[in-house]
Formats: C-alpha cells, sequence, structure tokens
C-alpha cells in the first residue's frame, strides 16, 4: 500500500511577505491578485476579521482602514523562488515528489514506513521552517485524497500541532473526524456536486467513504467510483512526479485603466508576446499558432461592450520573440475598432511542438535556426540576470501606461540585486 | 531565480582548448571550473543575501555596503555572527548566549550590544557565513 504525505504551506503569499518583513507578524495581512483587484491570500488575522477569499478590494476598503490591516500586491517572482526552495528541503525527505502547486507538494513516502511517520512528518515541519521560514502542515494518509484531508486535520485542529496521520488514529477517531467533515471539503468534490450527493442521502465524508462504490460508478461515474475507494486508503490516483509541458501558455492581464489608444494596445501585445516567447523557450517548446483577445471591461456594462478573439498562423514553428511579437501585433490590429474601452488583453501561443523534434531547416534554409537561438538565449539571460525587460522590444514601448497596477508591491528580496534585505549594523 | 545562477564566474582550471589544428596536451588535465556559488554556497534552498548598513561590525571585517551571506540551515550557537530580527527589525550582530542571558554584540567600540529587554522580541533569522565587498 502507498502512503502518501501532502506538504501545504499556511496562507504562502501571506507567510513569504513575512520571512523579509518579521514586522508583519501578528498582523492582519492580505495579499491582492494581479492587478490588485481581489483579495488572493490572508493571514490568520485577516481571517478572523472576516476577510474571504476573492473578495474584491473596494467591498473591503473600510474594513481594511479600520484594522490597519496590511495590503500587498503579489509579488510573484518571490512567491516562484520561495516555492523552489520548500520544494527543494521536501525533495531532502524523499526521492519521489509531486508539485502539485505553487504552495503544496505530495510526497511519496513508501519506502519510510518503517519511521514514526508523525515524527517523520514534524520533521519535516520544521526543516522547512527553519531553512525557508515558511510554515508549513504536513497530512499524512493511504491515497491522496487521505493526505490531502488529513492535512486538512492538521491545520485547522490545534492538538494535531501541523502534522496528522490518518494511520496513527484508531478506527473510531477517524470516522468522528470523517463525520465531521463537509463534503465540500473533500478533494475533488466541487460546489456542484454536493447538492446531488446530498439529495442521495450522503452527507458527509464517513457517509461518502461507506456508500457502495459502484453505485456511486452508476450515479456519477468513474471519478466519483474512485474517490471512495480513495476515502477507503486505496489509492487509485499516482504520484504525477514529472509536470508534462504546458500544452498552450497565455499571457494576459487587465490594465490598471481602462483604455481606448490602439498604440497602448499594441506595446501591451507586445510586451505580452515576449513574456509568452521567454515561457516558450523556457520549456523548450516551439509555436505554430498565435492568438490575440481583447475585450471591454465585463463589469461595466454601461459603457459600449467589444470582445473579439483571432489567431494567426506562423508559416514555420518558432520560438523567436520577433516573429512572435509580429504574429501578436498582426492579430491584435485586425481586432481592434476605436471607440471602446479596453480592459483587457492577452497573447496565446497555441499549437506547442517539442522543439528538439523540429525539423524546420529543410523548410526555411534562409533563416539558419542556431543564429536566432543564440540571440534568444542571450536575451533571456540578460534579462535574468539584470531584471526583466533589461533587453525588450522597442515596440513594448518604455512607459508602459497600461500596465496592470501594483501599488503595494513588496521588493523581489530573492531575485534582485538591486531588493536584496538591508540589515542594520547600527 | 535560484541562488547558483545568481553570479557564476567560471574560469577553466587548465588553459583553453586550442582552435588550430592540433589538439592540446593539456586537454587531458581540464578539471572543470571554479564556481563561486560552490565555494560560498553550502546550502543553497537555505542561503539568502543581505545587504549591510552601519558600521558596528568593522572589527569583524564586515563593513557597510558588503553583501552577506545568511544560511538558514545552520543551527546558531554562541559566538556566531547572525541576522536577527529585533522588534520587526533586521540587525547583524554576533551571537552571545551564556546560562542567563542572550544579548547581540556588536564588533565596534563605539557600538553597545543590545541586551534583550522583557517584552522584546529576537528571532535569529540566519547564520553569517561569509561577506562579499567589491572593490569596483
Amino acid at each position: 500500500m502507498p502512503i502518501f504525505a501532502l506538504v501545504d504551506c499556511n496562507a504562502f503569499y501571506v507567510s513569504c511577505e513575512r520571512v523579509f518583513n518579521p514586522r508583519l507578524t501578528g498582523v492582519p495581512t492580505v495579499v491582492l491578485t494581479n492587478n490588485d483587484g481581489c483579495v488572493i491570500a490572508r493571514s490568520d488575522e485577516a481571517k478572523a476579521l472576516g476577510f474571504k477569499m476573492a473578495e474584491p478590494v473596494f467591498k473591503v476598503r473600510e474594513l481594511i482602514k479600520k484594522h490597519n490591516v496590511q495590503v500587498y500586491s503579489s509579488n510573484y517572482p518571490l512567491y516562484a523562488d520561495m516555492s523552489q526552495r520548500a520544494v527543494a528541503v521536501l525533495s531532502q525527505f524523499t526521492p519521489q515528489l509531486e508539485i502539485y502547486s505553487i504552495d503544496e507538494s505530495f510526497l511519496s513516502l513508501d519506502g519510510f514506513r518503517h519511521l514514526d511517520l508523525t515524527t517523520y512528518g514534524h520533521e519535516i515541519r520544521n526543516r522547512v521552517l527553519q531553512w525557508t521560514g515558511l510554515p508549513v502542515c504536513v497530512g499524512i494518509g493511504t491515497s491522496k485524497t487521505l493526505a490531502k484531508l488529513a492535512n486538512k486535520f492538521a491545520k485547522k485542529r490545534k492538538q494535531f500541532d501541523g502534522v496528522c496521520d490518518l494511520g496513527a488514529l484508531s478506527p473510531a477517531t477517524l470516522n468522528t473526524m470523517l463525520e465531521d467533515t463537509a463534503l465540500g471539503d473533500i478533494w475533488g468534490i466541487g460546489r456542484q456536486l454536493a447538492p446531488r450527493l446530498e439529495a442521495l442521502g450522503i452527507h458527509n465524508a464517513r457517509e461518502l467513504r461507506d456508500t457502495p462504490p459502484k453505485r456511486m460508478r452508476e450515479h456519477f461515474g468513474v471519478v466519483l467510483e474512485r474517490m471512495v475507494y480513495e476515502l477507503r486508503g486505496i489509492s487509485c490516483l499516482a504520484l504525477e512526479e514529472v509536470t508534462p509541458a504546458r500544452k498552450e501558455i497565455v499571457v494576459s492581464r487587465s490594465f490598471g485603466k481602462a483604455t481606448t489608444d490602439k498604440g497602448g494596445l499594441l506595446e501591451a501585445a507586445t510586451h505580452y508576446a515576449s513574456r509568452a516567447a521567454e515561457k516558450l523557450r523556457r520549456q523548450h517548446s516551439v509555436t505554430q499558432l498565435v492568438g490575440v483577445f481583447l475585450h471591454t471591461s465585463l463589469f461595466n456594462t454601461r459603457d459600449p461592450q467589444y470582445s473579439a478573439s483571432t489567431t494567426v498562423s506562423l508559416a514555420h514553428p518558432t520560438d523567436d520573440t520577433r516573429e512572435i511579437i509580429t504574429a501578436a501585433q498582426r492579430g491584435l490590429e485586425s481586432l481592434y475598432r476605436s471607440g471602446y474601452r479596453y480592459a483587457k488583453t492577452g497573447v496565446m501561443l497555441l499549437d506547442l511542438q517539442d522543439a528538439a523534434n523540429l525539423q524546420t531547416a529543410f523548410w526555411n534554409p534562409s533563416r539558419p535556426r542556431t543564429k536566432t537561438t543564440n540571440l534568444m538565449n542571450t536575451i533571456d539571460k540578460i534579462n535574468t540576470q539584470m531584471g526583466r525587460n533589461t533587453v525588450a522590444s522597442g515596440a513594448a514601448g518604455r512607459k508602459q501606461a497600461w500596465r496592470m497596477r501594483r501599488q503595494w508591491l513588496s521588493p523581489a528580496y530573492t531575485t534582485r540585486w538591486s531588493d536584496i534585505p538591508v540589515v542594520n549594523a547600527t | 531565480m535560484p541562488v547558483s545562477n545568481a553570479s557564476i564566474l567560471r574560469l577553466p582550471v587548465v588553459g583553453h582548448r586550442l582552435r588550430a589544428g592540433f589538439p592540446s596536451p593539456a586537454d587531458d588535465y581540464v578539471e572543470g571550473e571554479l564556481d563561486l556559488n560552490e565555494l560560498l554556497i553550502r546550502h543553497k534552498a537555505a542561503t539568502f543575501f543581505c545587504r549591510v548598513k552601519g558600521h558596528s561590525m568593522k572589527d569583524a571585517g564586515i563593513f557597510s555596503g558588503d553583501l552577506l551571506i545568511v544560511d538558514r540551515a545552520i543551527t546558531p550557537v554562541s559566538g556566531q555572527i547572525v541576522v536577527a530580527s529585533v522588534d520587526g527589525e533586521f540587525v547583524v550582530k554576533r551571537l552571545v548566549r551564556d546560562d542567563s542571558s542572550i544579548r547581540l554584540e556588536s564588533a565596534s567600540p563605539d557600538f553597545a550590544p543590545i541586551i534583550l529587554k522583557d517584552g522584546q522580541e529576537l528571532t535569529i533569522w540566519g547564520v553569517v557565513t561569509g561577506s562579499v565587498r567589491q572593490f569596483r
């Protein structure tokens, strides 16, 4: 029987901010989505004040003021770096690990059955905290679904002190805990599914576990049948160790302020196209189809609405920023209509293929690939070392009035030399 | 950006390969390159860089503007130079711990040690394992 641990960082984005800003410890803090639109992460103190996930900022402005809540724009360079560090520490505890999201990883503990897994869980927790400053919780179970559930117990119930191994609980205790678990708290049961299960007389995790799997299959199909097995501790979902290369790349953002200006839109599309090309090269893919979309604000219903998208095919698969930018600009030109206030545009790279399997030189002898590749690699290297956009297409503009709003952005403490923390010797 | 990519100084240990027809007699002796990260960083995932501001550590060879290499994986013991947060502010000091007290000492006669008062919060953030000073 396999054994899984799910390690999850508590209020990850807030915790990253706290590592470099100890003043935030114990202070209610929230982090906002791209463009400072909604609350995306909350410290425990902010949760206690009633901040909800995905709540628009304008609705909580008063609450922020009243309790002097600290507000941050999302600092993805920082969060991505801290996430990598946490994963590196976790890799010391298992040869097999699946990065599930920026703040969650599944670990296979198959080879560690001889250990007291609760103790092992505490070692994981302590080391991640010491090495990175990030607090994590560890849930352990014989299926991924159970590990997920155990993680929830570890986080919510004080007596576990951050580590819950379901295998260490008596069957009676486990039964009570599963009875206390709402259907919606089970991994993979969404808002739509829960009421349909309720209608069949299934109200909590224990009742779902004790339902005949075949019955679930008849009503809902194989996914829910599997879930019943998983809740019984029979693993059906294996660890997915290799993150497959993404099949499409999308870079898009809402504007800080709606714009009618075609030039600004073109600059934005150019900028997103070069970001998308960078991502494309990082995963060693090439694209042959560039998509562009554009729309007005979906919230502001007083203004006339317009929304459109198009794709531009390329003569040959490429990862060249210049070709991708040209295609994106052409796409945008064809979509643009004057007189609308645009809120968002985006660039998609579609029809991706593995660059290694490519034989374009045969079709396109006029353009030696190595030369382009060298240029692109050099640009990527400079931008990685000197900060994003050190080298950028002139068409992306230097002022970038369309840029998203990130009013409360903290420094890139770990990825930019000019932003590293200052320590006082006074 | 992971620490290892931050600044790699690559110097071949033995000279370059010759471009002209003859194979270099030194080719068999090429051992690789010197990587400053390898020298300066023991625990990559736990290593952070900070900038020093102020003169209180000058007798320990740490000057204002220096880059500090801070390793959080090392458990701090008395006598080590550490980055600590005192009441929410980062400081670099020498940690001195005995049976009865913890204090953070400066390395300069001009600066008094920080002796923790009741209610003051101290967290050792990481151990300073080295510093880098650039002259130009």
